[in-house]
């Protein structure tokens, strides 16, 4: 059965061609129960998979389907083949299982939308892509499911075809994702160029006997993973191109938890992983991934203090942790990168999608600074989000601990490691909890600043079911993998086949003390406890002190509030820019210069010829026979001359 | 009286060929330039017989009967022609059918 793996793409693709082909005149019952039945058939189908996957031994576990040729011309050809190895595995367990859940939330949050069919269609479709993209055995078929996840995350965040906001977040979406799509292709194009092929497994194989060693400066490897890299912050939203995730809010919220927390963002990730062979051997890219990371982590922490709008707090939450896990990748663990990704995945699908319960209850209010008070309507929304805020902010023994605190360590253990990037780390553990509790606060405690009344329940079981079953995973997936002074670190040595043609930067064997290590966690969790208590001060007791804060320093809370101005600052020079070109040199040049000067000149010059040949067409007889004299006494002379 | 030499037939031809080109193009009578189409495929014809003489061939003699063949046809379409001119202008003038102009 295992070597059937692949036939978990036919259900999502099934359930989006029958949503999106018959949906329309079907009952909404029907169409969401057919969208639910899809992922929930993938996911079961993989369970099966993985329970025999995991009994093979280590050295089997990297199965390839070969389905067919998909193109060969020359000597380039790709194949439409798929791998299944413990990284495609893990991924596709995460994908479909949160999934799932989150099209089972979908059919309360939804109801009564009109559109249905159009929304479960497009989510089957993100899933089916999503599938694709981390079971692809070559670049090039990964490649269609990255296009293929950026094209869902446009049809869904512009889900609200009515709002012109939607429609112009879904576009920034989709352009931004786009100058990362053109490097990815690129460096596609070089791996091709280099190696002569895209198959996963002979590419690497290749590239460990070619490049043993790991080379610093600007070698070809380099130039490889710098654009893979590049394409990797387009869809996983770091610096420079993580302007489009904050506005991706605009569509439905349980799009939100799927495009954060299963689906799209953890694309680049995931990119970063696969090429491990590649980026192991780079080590100054490395290096810049770590730095973007850092600076990635610490920039949206920073502006998701201030925000009000529920669901934007969570956003940057995202670009933060994202921030993480490349600093993660970038120290060269990659496991570790993994093994946040998939705690994240728990805990930010239910950060989500008790944030989209709460706006069910108020009517699609969305300041936080008018929700309170909602603790006793909302019971289970309000501590199956504790248990995610909890694990988000690093709070022992939720998932968040574990992963979050093995990427801290290793920032500072590893041998491509740096005391400043676990710094860096510490106070962005600290941020996150501040900003997470200041959210808990807001919406759930104090007096209700919403019209919505005191009375009021939750929405129903579709939407407590799955965020109680996210709670429980998010608060026991981190036993997967306990630090060493604790025991046995399960997901490490699960992925370790992955990683058989990595360079190997000794960044798991463990290099200080395990006392060390006691002491690195225990300063997180001090911080993170720091940050806790200090939104417990300003925004639980005594509301009044933020509000002084940001009249007193109103420079800094609009820097911070603004994303440190990114966004005016890419309008005014890249969207600027391009706009000064196209009109005064593409337009004004180009377009009307060269491009219908050609196409004019060409007319007028006909014109002006014709009008000249036109005079010899007189209608007089006689003109024509004198020029039918004079043409053959020229050619007459000409046979003379060349005879002669 | 010895044979005439074939220049002198070739020099006839010409001048016969010149005559009908000149006739053709400066005559405004649709009557007389069709004598000059005659004059001028008769010229070719006796180009093409003083020819054969030369070198004892009788391919030119061919042609001629096709040429003479086609001048017959022509003089059929021809006089058409010049009778529907006249029916539709009164007038044998070629100058006066210049309608047809870009």
């Amino acid at each position: 059965m295992i070597e059937y793996f692949w036939l978990a793409l036919v259900p999502p693709l099934a359930g989006f061609l029958f949503n999106g082909l018959a949906g329309k005149r079907l009952p909404a019952r029907i169409v969401s129960g057919a969208g639910c039945a899809a992922i929930g058939a993938s996911f079961l189908f993989l369970l099966a998979v993985f329970a025999e996957f995991i009994r093979l031994p280590a050295s089997e576990q990297q199965i390839v389907h070969r389905l067919f040729t998909w193109i060969q011309a020359g000597t380039f050809t790709a194949e439409c083949s798929f791998l299944l190895d413990p990284l495609s595995m893990i991924m596709l367990l995460v994908i479909t299982g949160v999934g799932f859940l989150i099209h089972v939330y979908s059919t309360a949050y939804m109801k009564g939308e009109s559109g249905l069919y159009r929304y479960f269609a497009y989510l089957n479709l993100f899933i089916f892509m999503m599938s694709l993209l981390v079971m692809a055995g070559n670049y090039l078929l990964l490649f269609v499911g990255w296009e293929g996840v950026g094209l869902c995350s446009y049809l869904l965040i512009g889900y609200y075809i009515e709002r012109r906001s939607a429609g112009d977040a879904a576009k920034k979406a989709f352009v931004v994702n786009r100058v990362g799509d053109a490097c990815f292709l690129l460096g596609v194009f070089l791996i091709f160029k280099t190696f002569g092929t895209l198959e996963f497994g002979s590419l690497f194989e290749t590239v460990s006997r070619t490049h043993p060693q790991p080379e610093g400066g600007f070698t070809v490897l380099a130039a490889i993973t710098l654009l893979l890299f590049l394409g990797a912050t387009g869809k996983s939203a770091q610096i420079p191109l993580q302007v489009w995730l904050p506005d991706a809010m605009e569509g439905p919220t349980p799009v939100s938890a799927l495009i954060h927390a299963a689906t799209m963002v953890t694309a680049g990730v995931y990119l970063v992983v696969r090429s491990a062979a590649l980026y192991s051997r780079a080590p100054d890219v490395l290096l810049l991934v770590a730095v973007v990371g850092v600076l990635t982590a610490l920039l949206a922490a920073l502006t998701a203090l201030v925000q009000r709008d529920i669901k934007k707090v969570l956003a940057y939450s995202t670009i933060s942790q994202l921030g993480y896990m490349f600093m993660a990748l970038g120290v060269g663990a990659f496991s570790t990168g993994i093994f946040h990704l998939f705690t994240h995945a728990f805990f930010k699908a239910l950060l989500f999608l008790g944030a989209g319960s709460v706006l069910l209850r108020l009517h699609h209010e969305l300041d936080l600074f008018r929700m309170g008070g909602l603790k006793n309507s909302l019971r289970v929304t309000c501590w199956t989000m504790w248990v995610g805020t909890a694990a988000l902010a690093g709070i022992v023994p939720l998932s968040g601990f574990f992963s979050k605190d093995e990427i801290l360590w290793r920032a500072l253990d590893s041998p491509l490691g740096h005391p400043v990037f676990w710094v860096a780390g510490l106070v962005v553990a600290g941020l996150t909890a501040f900003y997470m509790c200041r959210l808990m606060f807001l919406a759930f405690y104090g007096s209700p600043a919403h019209g919505h009344g005191e009375s009021g329940s939750e929405a129903g079981t579709a939407v407590t079911a799955p965020l109680t079953l996210l709670a429980g995973a998010a608060a026991v997936a981190g036993l997967i993998g306990l630090p060493a002074y604790l025991g046995d670190h399960r997901l490490d040595r699960f992925l370790e086949p992955v990683f058989r043609y990595s360079y190997d930067h000794g960044v798991s064997a463990s290099h200080a003390s395990h006392s060390l290590e006691l002491l690195a966690a225990g300063a997180a969790l001090a911080i993170s406890l720091l940050g806790g208590a200090l939104a417990y001060r300003l925004y639980a007791r005594d509301r009044s002190l933020p509000r002084r804060l940001a009249d007193r320093f109103p420079a800094i809370h609009g820097t911070l509030q603004r994303q440190f101005r990114i966004d005016e600052a890419y309008s005014l020079f890249v969207v600027g820019g391009l706009k000064a070109l196209s009109r005064r040199v593409l337009w004004r040049v180009v377009d009307v210069g060269v491009v219908d000067g050609a196409v004019n000149g060409t007319a007028s010059l006909f014109r002006r010829w014709s009008g000249v040949a036109a005079r010899m067409q007189s209608g007089n007889t006689r003109t024509y026979a004198a020029w039918i004299v004079t043409g053959a006494a020229l050619v007459f002379l000409y046979l003379l001359s060349v005879i002669g | 009286m010895g044979m005439v030499p074939a220049t002198h037939y070739l020099a006839l031809g010409a001048v016969l060929f010149v005559i009908g080109v000149a006739g053709f193009i400066v005559r405004r009578n649709v009557i007389t330039m069709f004598m000059s189409v005659e004059l001028m495929l008769n010229a070719v014809n006796l180009t093409f017989l003083a020819y054969a003489r030369t070198w004892n061939q009788v391919d030119a003699h061919i042609f001629v009967f096709f040429v003479m063949t086609v001048a017959a046809a022509e003089a059929a379409v021809g006089l058409a022609l010049i009778l529907g001119l006249d029916r539709h202008s009164q007038t044998l003038d070629i100058d006066s059918a210049d309608k047809l102009q870009g």
